[in-house]
């Protein structure tokens, strides 16, 4: 049996005196821990990468034991919000779309961090800048920035008489026509969804010149001409080309519709192109060739005021209740390096173009010319709260889907003026 | 009688003081069996309702302070239609699903009571939907609704009852709020079968034989001896499951989001999008606490009808 030794005892007990005097550990023991939260991706090797070689580099270059957790879309929300209000939690956390303007005030300024990036790697787009900014402030490090194209079987298309995907509203709604009569609709979700729904209503709103804020950020102008314009030929698309199940559908009833073949376009993610690639013998045309070959990518179609996409920013925050904040700022700078995000951007193929501009020139979009459109969806971008700023008020009237359900009720029957007067009222009470 | 000798005569007639014995004392053991429970509850329970009466009167934006508006939360939720149809909403959806599992339970909870071969099998399976984790069960029953692969669908279209695509189950606002009440139906039954059987094998067989003996059909047996026993049981068990379903929410959050346009919000799912999308706490918290008084009201009327004079 070991005997503790008197003369023993009191060194250690010396060491902890020391330690605790000074307040921090020996050198040794002080270990740099970040956690990080992200949804979980919709292409798995980008997460394989993030958990495996990149928490392995993480610990070798910089010493940070990485704690690297993904969760549904679904819920990330909602761990946000826990997290801030209990003041614990990941250290940095991934925001989609204008959540980090609802969270502006318990994040740290990441200015210099954020500078520092954008100006080594050609300046990020508007729409990251915008998500990021409040002010001077900047409230988040930009990350990438997603969105959809309509992906569309060029073989129907081309049966049905069109070489190429229609380019305004008026050639798509005949082109839908026909499709549809032949058993093709276009698949489009009207329903709660948080991505595919608000990624295709808000465009077509803006083509027509509707908007739901002047540029003030205050005057609610949702009720006008243009808007009633676009709700009348939202109605008529929907009946007469579209598959009108997708009042129910959710973000992947439209992945898996086209999938089965069972709708002629959709605008979404690369992901239903990636998964058709992925699986050439699971998903065939009906000739029984891969599908993969007879899809391409198209932007939303033009309407009198102009072509939008809504693309879906990615924003990487750093929350002020983190205790690592050295650390946390350690790992982003070098995460964000052309070198570490470079590795995860191949890893998207296409999925996601960066945040700053030097990722358009990037090799990855020379592998497939087919995910190739992706890289110019952050130039033709437009935020939800347009002509305002994508502040608060405009995700709130995101979340109560208030542009959403103004065409949602309008298909289901409501006169279009009706429709956008609710609308315009449930809006004013927002921005009051 | 001196002082001392008066002293040891006390310390003889009384006995020692032990911890043991003064913890036994009812008024003192039964404090000792409340408080746990009580303060447990008040952490769990007391703790976050207040919180939440607070939070209601506050404009309290995610992650700021908040400034106190007293009823301004109430108000704006008066004032807006989307509350209202959340109101029409929750109240169509409890009392048509609970009159359902009423009726359906009772009727199961009598055929179970019945002699029959694999008697026990099929009450073990009854209880199936109320055991499968609800947010499983419902993506299930999502495929099952699926707009384009459903197999009601499928089925009802194979075999030439209808033309296809079929009706869009959770698309349409009507047939979404009723496919929400069958699967609320179809998870809630076993829950009152299984109740209401353990209620109807209390029933002592010797008033059945002394109704038949007065004559009395199967009818006159279940209204004049059946129903009056089991309503005490059928009336505790309709109040749990209006308090259940009233405040649902995995079921419909998974299944419709409270689409399309709104014609399935009820106010747990409304309290959630305003509060954790749209960061409003305080909005949030006024819309949830509005189920409060008819939750209230309904839990009244439970206790005074399980008063224990009322049972005596």
């Amino acid at each position: 049996m070991t005997r503790i030794a008197r003369r023993n005892l009191l060194k250690g007990a010396g060491g902890i005196a020391a330690i605790l005097a000074s307040g921090s550990g020996p050198a040794l023991a002080q270990e740099k821990n970040v956690h990080w939260l992200r949804w979980t991706d919709f292409v798995p090797a980008s997460d394989a990468l993030l958990k495996g070689k990149v928490v392995q580099e993480a610990k070798k270059q910089l010493g940070i034991n990485l704690k690297m957790e993904t969760v549904n879309a679904n819920d990330l929300q909602s761990r946000i919000t826990s997290a801030i209000q209990s003041g614990t939690g990941a250290d940095v956390i991934m925001a989609f779309s204008n959540w980090p303007q609802l969270y502006a005030d318990s994040v740290v300024d990441v200015g210099d961090l954020a500078q520092e990036i954008g100006n080594a790697q050609g300046g990020f787009y508007d729409v990251s800048k915008q998500i990021a900014t409040v002010g001077n402030k900047w409230i988040g490090v930009p990350w990438t920035v997603g969105g959809g194209l309509i992906s569309w079987r060029v073989s129907w298309f081309k049966e049905a008489g069109y070489d190429k995907f229609p380019e305004t509203w008026d050639t798509f709604r005949e082109a839908g026509k026909k499709l549809k009569a032949k058993g093709r609709p276009i698949g489009q979700t009207a329903g709660h969804t948080f991505g595919d729904a608000p990624g295709w209503w808000y465009p077509f709103l803006w083509s027509f010149g509707g908007k739901e804020v002047e540029a003030d950020g205050k005057t609610v102008v949702l009720n006008s001409k243009e808007t009633v314009e676009s709700i009348k030929f939202a109605v008529a698309l929907w009946k007469e080309t579209m598959d009108e199940g997708g009042l129910a559908w959710d973000d992947t009833n439209n992945n898996r519709a086209f999938l089965s073949g069972t709708i002629s376009a959709t605008n979404n993610g690369a992901s239903i192109y990636i998964e058709a690639k992925k699986k050439p013998d699971v998903y065939q045309t009906e000739k029984g060739t891969p599908m993969f070959k007879d899809i391409q990518h198209a932007p939303i179609p033009k309407g009198p005021a102009g072509q939008y996409n809504s693309p879906g920013v990615f924003t990487d925050m750093l929350m002020s209740y983190s205790k690592n904040q050295p650390a946390a700022k350690e790992f982003i700078r070098w995460m964000h390096s052309p070198k570490v995000f470079g590795e995860w951007f191949t890893s998207q193929q296409g999925y996601s173009s960066g945040a700053t501009k030097m990722w358009e020139k990037d090799k990855v979009w020379d592998i497939d010319p087919v995910l190739a459109p992706f890289k110019d969806l952050p130039n033709n971008g437009r935020l939800v709260g347009y002509a305002g700023p994508p502040n608060r008020k405009a995700a709130e009237v995101v979340t109560k889907y208030i542009v959403v359900d103004m065409y949602a009720k309008a298909i289901q029957g409501m006169p279009a003026e009706e429709a956008a007067k609710w609308a315009h009222g449930e809006a004013a009470k927002v921005y009051v | 009688m001196t002082a001392p000798s008066l002293a040891s005569a006390l310390v003889h007639r009384r006995p020692a003081f032990t911890l043991g014995r003064w913890l036994e004392q009812p008024s003192v053991f039964s404090w000792l069996m409340v408080t746990p429970p009580v303060l447990f509850l008040a952490a769990l329970v007391g703790y976050p309702f207040f919180y939440g009466i607070w939070l209601s009167l506050l404009d309290r934006p995610v992650a700021s302070e908040g400034t106190f508006i007293g009823l301004g939360n109430y108000a704006q939720a008066w004032h807006d239609p989307v509350f209202w149809q959340v109101v029409i909403n929750t109240f169509v959806y409890t009392a048509v699903a609970t009159l359902l599992k009423m009726f359906g339970g009772l009727g199961l909870a009598l055929v179970m009571n019945q002699d029959f071969r694999f008697k026990n099998l099929t009450r073990a399976l009854l209880l199936l939907p109320f055991i499968v984790p609800t947010v499983l069960s419902t993506i299930a029953w999502q495929w099952i609704l699926d707009p384009a692969f459903s197999i009601v669908n499928w089925t009802l279209i194979a075999t030439g009852l209808i033309h296809p695509p079929g009706p869009s189950w959770l698309g349409n606002p009507h047939l979404a709020m009723g496919s929400l009440i069958v699967v609320n139906v179809w998870r809630g039954l076993p829950f009152y079968a299984i109740t209401l059987l353990a209620g109807l094998q209390t029933i002592s067989p010797e008033l059945y034989e002394a109704a038949t003996i007065d004559g009395a059909s199967a009818w006159g047996r279940f209204r004049y001896v059946t129903l009056p026993l089991m309503k005490p049981v059928i009336f505790i068990v309709t109040m749990f499951s209006v308090i259940f379903t009233f405040a649902d929410f995995q079921l419909i959050y998974v299944l419709t989001h409270g689409g399309p346009a709104s014609a399935t919000q009820v106010f747990a799912t409304y309290a959630f999008d305003i509060a954790m999308g749209g960061g409003q706490l305080g909005q949030g918290a006024a819309i949830a606490l509005t189920m409060v008084p008819p939750l209230a009201l309904l839990i009244l009327a439970m206790a005074i009808y399980l008063r224990p004079d009322k049972t005596t």
